[in-house]
């Protein structure tokens, strides 16, 4: 599955390493940071960032917020279905299990409120980070059938995701969700499962890289290890030691021949610790969590050079920093490489990506999650599901190895296009420059005219396009796509002053419906066609 | 097509080590990799369907090895399903099928159903994801291919796809993923050779206007990927709308089955007329590690509904390709990446284990069960395994050779290592030329391979009676790894002996295969204290 060093072959991947980035950090370059940390580029946060330095730019976006987000409510009562256990307004999150009908309206619910989070999240690297633990650490709602422990994992993953990665697998491990997922809860000393013990290894910590040389008795001795955890009425994991095996585990060379002594009563829950110290002493951790954090945020292909430039000493500041986040993220967004013409443009956006990057960017405007709860849920349950068709449903990843395009050779995020998918992107992105999405006397929409009116100077057809294309597009186009593009704003007219005249009418005139119309149509002509490009699948 | 150049100097990289790793069946010749993209297709209408039980499915709770029920109790009492439930299969009375197959038992009784005892690969691995790509790739074990071997095919028979397609010879897509996920499988060693559907009546229209070339930049990679999958889809989209709109009835299938829901549009599509040669389908849930049987009645529970969705959306749709008047040209086959644990878990569950039996059906296919029961040991430890006797990548070679008429040459750039061939496909269906298969029931009975002494300490002698040919000679340990290759490479009829010594194995039990031709068969050996 991980194979770093497997291709070299493309002559244009590039030397440049974890050098500080010296070029000019102009708004390309903050468009760049901004879409690759989070989903889309708001245009407001692109203007409140501008002033700001690189390095302050990135400190910002690794802070940590300080308020934890409001749970997810019950507004999902209605004529048809009330949850028996919760009332209309009031969070489900530390209700029981009631039955299959209330569970699903809670796993809607959670979803829901997790996509609203993206879209309106303030200057972050959070949410992105979210989406990447959630993919490293998958767990799938149809498997757990418990939207309470999809939420306390959310909720845990939220606290870490830019703290310390070993705490986080120490706590994932511990997870109600987890140990659910992965059968650890029915991992006991007569009857050994090993499940987790064995994604922990291959897909959690260590990987499965050339150097990653763990057996499969490794595998069944952490698995010992890890016998007698279980899952309390309040959704928390415990240590059961009466169903811990106790005796000594013995690890094979690659751990250094370590042996875990067995323990008996509750210190057998220490041996945990001593499993992770021995798996974290280990390069091969770092390395790997460096080749994960490289593939979502910079592009998928590893080559010799990106290894040794890049990740090698991404990695050694991993390790010097005692498995911190932070610092890693911040060397690799504050290098070189990560803005390397390059790299830029390369990713190919994924579901999440697409949708809630595109509700970003063009600043969408939501009902309100307090005073119209509602339809906030529907609409956010929307933009999810959109996601969920084009094959990211979020809370229910494929399989315990997350999304595919972030390990599968050799297509990686190639995976996310295909003769299916593609056409239902560009349904998305027609619809919302459209009539857009109604339900319940709600609608979201782009809102083209709003989204002009900030750009530098509207009333230019080549301003206009020339911003637009800076905002939308991470890849530079040529004279004759920009030519072909003003046609659609001057509808096949040749000068320019047309544009001018109709966008200055509006601007005059705000409230003449005729004025309105034609801008309104030229500029939503305009935005589809921009998104129903190649380019637009990019970022 | 800057992608294309890409592609040609990536294919003797993905190619090439995995002709010298490992050990040899036979030796490659001297057809060179090269010789494949200039071969000439191969002409025929003949369809394979390929369905995936995703998560590794617990054969001996599939096809039930009748005679050794007291031990399989022992080794998974909370599990077991009723001796008397059991579906025997007529002619093979010590083997039956699981209750809830009774569609795949009628196709049992009607000849057009194939079960391959114990298919899998020398030193299983158990990993969910590697497993798969095992499969799905074809390789060894500790072989790394980027490259599917439905996608090397079609490569073969296509070469330079997309390049150059669709065409007048081919107007439709090579291969067909029901879903919105393209198979690695798929993965030819360049492009991807299939195109993922989920709805043939409803194609989206895309733009394809002014386009700037794309940059000699990742981004430009990435950029021209997009616009191809554009481009096949507007040209796939019309074929693929006529071939449906063609096919106005048919048999009922199913409901609440999306497996039934997916093969029905496979025979639509065939159906309709496309050209198309691999579709591929798949259904998940098949990781039962808890709870895999009801617990008061061990017929029926998680396990139990899955089969039950195999079983009658694969009658279903034989049903409606006879139907349609098609049967004869379909072929279709299950696969999941590992059987599991001999032994059940205190869950209710199995935990993930090594060989498994497989389906192979259709009108063409030779009915009937190939392979023995596998042997279950009266004490069984949590991790044993059963032994395989069949490589699944016989039964890809099979299917390329006798069903797709694949020349030996192409197929060895395809498998990349010769295997033994598979009796699957009735005579009446077999290719004019090469792929002559020996009867494998030739010499049902005797015992073609013995050792003595047995149990041993130290050395035994294995004895095996071979007709003339490639043989391969392999002992396998409990848990399914190769420990050892006594022999590989071709010899005289006869009888000859090998030694196989005790290195330290220590005491237990081991496996000795014989593959000789398309004959193959297992031996017990036991090392004593």
């Amino acid at each position: 599955m991980d194979q770093p060093f497997a291709k070299s072959s493309t002559s244009f991947r590039t030397a440049s390493g974890l050098n500080p980035y010296t070029g000019v950090f102009g708004k390309d370059a903050l468009i760049h940071l901004l879409k690759r940390s989070g989903f889309g580029a708001k245009p407001s946060d692109i203007q409140a960032l501008s002033s700001l330095s690189l390095a302050q730019v990135i400190a910002k976006i690794l802070t940590q917020p300080s308020s934890a987000p409001t749970p997810p409510v019950n507004v999902y009562n209605d004529a048809n279905y009330t949850d028996p256990d919760v009332p209309y307004g009031q969070t489900w999150i530390n209700a029981p299990y009631t039955d299959g009908t209330a569970n699903y309206w809670r796993e809607v619910s959670f979803k829901a409120w997790w996509t609203g989070l993206m879209i309106q999240e303030e200057q972050s690297c959070l949410e992105k980070m979210v989406l990447f633990w959630h993919n490293h650490f998958a767990t799938q709602l149809v498997e757990i059938g418990y939207a309470r422990y999809a939420y306390l994992n959310n909720i845990l993953i939220r606290n870490r995701a830019l703290g310390n990665f070993k705490t986080l697998v120490k706590e994932i491990t511990l997870d109600a969700a987890m140990l659910n997922y992965l059968n650890g809860q029915y991992n006991t000393k007569t009857a050994p499962d090993e499940n987790y013990a064995r994604e922990l290894q291959e897909l959690f910590t260590l990987g499965k890289g050339p150097n990653s040389q763990y057996t499969e008795d490794d595998v069944k001795a952490a698995a010992r290890v890890l016998t007698g955890y279980r899952i309390n009425a309040q959704a928390q994991g415990y240590f059961d030691s009466t169903r811990h095996d106790t005796a000594n585990k013995q690890f094979s060379s690659f751990f250094g021949n370590t042996i875990i002594g067995g323990k008996t009563g509750a210190a057998g829950a220490t041996e945990l610790d001593e499993l992770l110290n021995m798996i974290f002493a280990n390069d091969e951790v770092a390395l790997y969590i460096c080749r994960r954090i490289y593939r979502y945020f910079v592009y998928y292909e590893i080559d010799a050079a990106t290894e040794n430039n890049v990740i090698v000493p991404l990695a050694a500041i991993f390790r010097q920093n005692n498995y911190e986040i932070k610092p890693v993220l911040a060397a690799l967004f504050a290098s070189e490489h990560f803005f390397d013409p390059l790299n830029r443009g390369c990713v190919i956006k994924s579901p999440v990506e697409l949708t809630v990057g595109l509700c970003r960017e063009f600043e969408v405007v939501f009902p309100n999650k307090t005073t119209n709860a509602l339809n906030a849920f529907y609409m956010c349950g929307y933009v999810q599901s959109v996601a969920s068709n084009l094959q990211q449903n979020i809370g229910d990843p494929p399989n315990v190895a997350g999304w595919p395009a972030y390990y599968q050779e050799p297509q990686f995020y190639e995976i996310w296009i295909n003769a299916d998918t593609l056409p239902k992107r560009n349904q998305f992105t027609d619809r919302f420059a459209g009539s857009g999405y109604t339900r319940n006397g709600s609608t979201i929409l782009i809102d083209p005219i709003a989204f002009a009116d900030g750009l530098s100077n509207p009333a230019d057809p080549n301003a206009l396009i020339a911003d637009s294309l800076a905002m939308m597009y991470s890849i530079p186009v040529s004279q004759a796509l920009k030519d072909f593009l003003k046609t659609i704003l001057l509808s096949g007219q040749s000068t320019d002053i047309y544009w001018t005249s109709a966008w200055t009418d509006y601007k005059n005139n705000p409230s003449n419906a005729s004025f309105y119309k034609i801008v309104l149509t030229r500029l939503l002509s305009f935005y589809k066609y921009l998104m129903n490009l190649a380019e637009y699948q990019l970022t | 097509m800057k992608r294309r150049a890409f592609i040609k100097t990536a294919v003797p990289a993905a190619v090439i080590p995995s002709l010298i790793g490992g050990f040899t069946f036979e030796a490659i010749g001297a057809t060179s990799w090269l010789s494949a993209l200039t071969a000439a297709n191969t002409e025929t209408d003949h369809v394979l369907v390929l369905i995936q039980l995703n998560g590794g499915n617990d054969g001996l709770n599939t096809v039930i090895p009748i005679d050794q029920y007291s031990n399989l109790s022992l080794a998974r009492s909370n599990i077991i399903l009723p001796e008397n439930k059991i579906l025997p299969l007529a002619g093979f009375a010590a083997t039956g099928l699981h209750p809830a197959m009774t569609g795949l038992k009628t196709l049992f009784d009607e000849g057009k159903l194939a079960v391959l005892q114990s298919v899998g690969y020398p030193s299983p691995n158990y990993s969910h994801f590697r497993a798969t790509d095992i499969w799905l790739t074809a390789s060894d074990s500790n072989q790394v291919l980027s490259s599917g071997w439905a996608g090397r095919y079609l490569n073969e028979e296509y070469p330079n796809f997309p390049v150059g397609y669709p065409n007048a010879t081919m107007p439709d897509p090579l291969a067909i993923q029901i879903g919105s996920v393209v198979s690695p499988g798929l993965q030819g060693p360049g492009a991807n050779m299939g195109m993922a559907i989920s709805d043939p009546n409803n194609f989206y229209n895309l733009i394809n206007g002014v386009q700037d070339a794309a940059p000699n930049t990742p981004a430009g990679k990435e950029l021209t990927y997009i616009r191809q999958v554009t481009q096949q889809t507007q040209q796939f989209a019309t074929v693929i709308k006529a071939a449906a709109a063609k096919v106005t009835q048919q048999v009922p299938y199913p409901t609440s089955n999306n497996l039934a829901n997916q093969l029905k549009i496979v025979s639509r599509l065939i159906a309709g007329g496309l050209k198309t040669r691999i579709y591929m389908v798949s259904i998940g849930g098949f990781d039962t590690h808890a709870g895999q049987v009801d617990a008061t009645q061990k017929e029926s529970g998680f396990h139990a509904s899955l089969l039950k969705k195999v079983s009658d959306a694969i009658k279903a749709f034989q049903d409606d390709l006879t139907y349609l008047k098609v049967a004869n040209r379909v072929v279709g086959m299950t696969f999941s990446e590992f059987g599991r644990r001999v032994k059940s878990n205190s869950s209710g569950g199995t935990d993930h284990g090594a060989a498994a039996p497989l389906f192979v059906f259709g009108d063409p296919v030779k009915g009937g069960v190939l392979g023995t029961n596998p042997v279950i040991g009266r004490t069984v430890n949590e991790y044993d395994n059963l032994p395989m006797q069949h490589d699944f990548r016989s039964v890809y070679a099979s299917l390329l050779q006798n069903w797709f008429c694949v020349p030996t040459s192409t197929l060895n750039n395809v498998m990349l290592k010769n295997f033994q061939p598979l009796d699957l496909i009735k005579p009446s269906y077999t290719c004019p030329v090469g792929g002559v298969i020996t009867n494998p029931n030739l010499n049902a009975g005797k015992k073609l391979i013995s050792n003595y002494p047995n149990p041993f300490t130290g050395s035994t002698t294995i004895q095996i009676i071979t007709s003339a040919g490639y043989t391969l000679v392999q002992v396998f340990n409990i848990q399914g790894q190769l420990i050892k290759v006594l022999h590989d490479g071709v010899m005289t009829a006869g009888t000859h002996q090998l030694t196989f010594e005790d290195e330290g194995w220590g005491p237990g039990i081991y496996y000795a295969r014989l593959q000789n031709g398309s004959i193959q068969q297992m031996r017990t050996l036991v090392i004593a204290r």
